[in-house]
């Protein structure tokens, strides 16, 4: 379960987000949807540190997220980047295996038939043993995801991992993470796949201007907007 | 001829002095440089600004100033302290100055190397929950090394050469064995032409090598 406190993020004179409120029960799946520029990212990276909050309190599981316990609190949260940062000197295996050897400690060998099964879910076990620049973009973010979920994570973050690919590759990376979605992950995605976020989404929240100006379920959101910031957006984006 | 082919002999005599101590220093000069790479970018200030000092005095000062401090200078200050002191070889201090020299260099590459590599790696190893050492040391460090390996390698081609001045602090380098011959046989211009080409023999098949390794490399790139 992840709270989010009255969330804010400034950067310098840019007031990014300017109190955001948010619960995420396990087994959920939340999607944050608006227009570049509106925090959406900004807050997802907030929730894992990757961009340092200038106020409001973030708990997993009731636990205060804090700057000492951040890289315990990482291995139990996977992250998802848009340009899928795959460690392109290591072997797709490699990559999958590393956060659990030298993170968690496993042993090589069980971290790799871990890795393989992993890989195997997401379609890709026949490239264990290849590199990430011999990958299309789809199949390196199906990579990316594998390599996420091999820490065996209690929440997944996407941050828009579907903005960086060819249009024929966003099928089949939404797919691995429908099914994911759909065995129970808890799950946090900034996206502008808006038939990816009606279809999965158990909760949908529209940003903007640092504010979550209007959230409900899919159904709320996108069949019977209120604001009309959303109702702009939606005619803009469907 | 007969004085030419005896120059090069005699400076060939230094070769193994030159590379060793050329070769030692680049080690040394590989570690410190990469501690002063760490150590530039760390969030200490006062740390920031020693390596900053270190670096400038090193490359605002000569090889041969430094080289004679350390040999000479160091030994004349530790002994008006009333301590017994000398170097047990002038091997010792000259590497040292070598080496530093080299750091001093190095820790320029090896920054502009670790900032070369996109930031998403270190938030893709941060975000495994590594810690910022971890991910230096498993990500990024690694993937900075194949980006400046080839300047480590002139480095050492720069280290060969620079050594040249350590004949002056006692070390019986190439040049040093060149102007030991010429002082007994006063064949001044053999004994030099020979101490050039026993560098050029270095440095030349080095450079190739080198060059020969960069465009292997930039065709791997290509090819992808």
């Amino acid at each position: 379960m992840i709270e989010v406190k009255n969330l804010k993020k400034s950067f310098g004179d840019l007031h990014v987000l300017k109190g955001i409120d948010q619960l995420v029960n396990d087994g959920e799946v939340l999607c944050i949807i608006g227009a570049s520029g509106s925090g959406k990212s900004t807050m997802l990276r907030c929730i894992n540190r990757l961009e340092e909050p200038t106020g409001g309190e973030i708990y997993i599981d009731g636990e205060l997220i804090t700057e000492q316990n951040i890289d315990k609190v990482r291995t139990r949260m996977g992250m998802v980047f848009q340009s899928f940062n795959l460690f392109p000197h290591k072997s797709v295996l490699e990559n999958l295996t590393m956060g659990p050897v030298n993170v968690k400690g496993e042993s090589a060998d069980s971290a790799k038939q871990k890795a393989l099964k992993l890989l195997d879910r997401v379609g890709l076990a026949e490239k264990a043993n290849e590199y990430p620049r011999n990958l299309s973009g789809g199949q390196q973010q199906r990579v990316a995801i594998a390599r996420a979920l091999a820490m065996d994570p209690d929440v997944m973050l996407f941050d828009e991992p579907t903005s960086a690919l060819d249009p024929e590759m966003v099928g089949e990376v939404l797919d691995v993470m429908k099914a994911l979605a759909k065995e129970g992950m808890t799950m946090i995605v900034v996206t502008h796949e808006m038939g990816f976020a009606r279809e999965i989404s158990d909760h949908v929240i529209f940003m903007d201007e640092g504010y979550i100006k209007e959230e409900g379920t899919p159904k709320d959101i996108f069949e019977n907007p209120k604001d009309p910031r959303l109702q702009d957006f939606l005619s803009k984006v469907l | 001829m007969q004085d030419y082919i005896q120059g090069f002999l005699i400076a060939c005599k230094g070769i193994p002095v030159t590379v060793s101590v050329s070769i030692m220093a680049v080690i040394l000069g590989a570690a410190i440089g990469l501690l002063l790479a760490l150590c530039s970018q760390a969030k200490n200030r006062p740390l920031r600004a020693v390596v900053r000092l270190f670096i400038d005095i090193v490359r605002g000062t000569p090889m041969l100033v430094q080289a004679l401090i350390m040999a000479y200078g160091l030994v004349w200050l530790i002994q008006s302290k009333g301590v017994d002191f000398k170097w047990p070889s002038f091997i010792i201090p000259a590497t040292l100055v070598c080496g530093l020299n080299s750091a001093a260099y190095m820790s320029e590459v090896i920054r502009s190397g670790i900032e070369a590599i996109d930031k998403g790696q270190m938030e893709a190893a941060r975000s495994l929950g590594m810690t910022h050492s971890m991910a230096m040391r498993l990500v990024i460090i690694p993937q900075a090394i194949r980006v400046i390996l080839p300047a480590f390698a002139n480095e050492f081609v720069t280290l060969i050469k620079e050594t040249s001045v350590l004949g002056y602090v006692g070390v019986a380098e190439i040049l040093r064995r060149g102007q030991l011959w010429n002082a007994s046989s006063y064949k001044t211009f053999p004994a030099f032409i020979g101490v050039a080409c026993a560098y050029l023999l270095l440095t030349v098949p080095l450079s190739k090598l080198i060059n020969g390794y960069q465009k292997k490399m930039s065709k791997k790139e290509a090819a992808h």
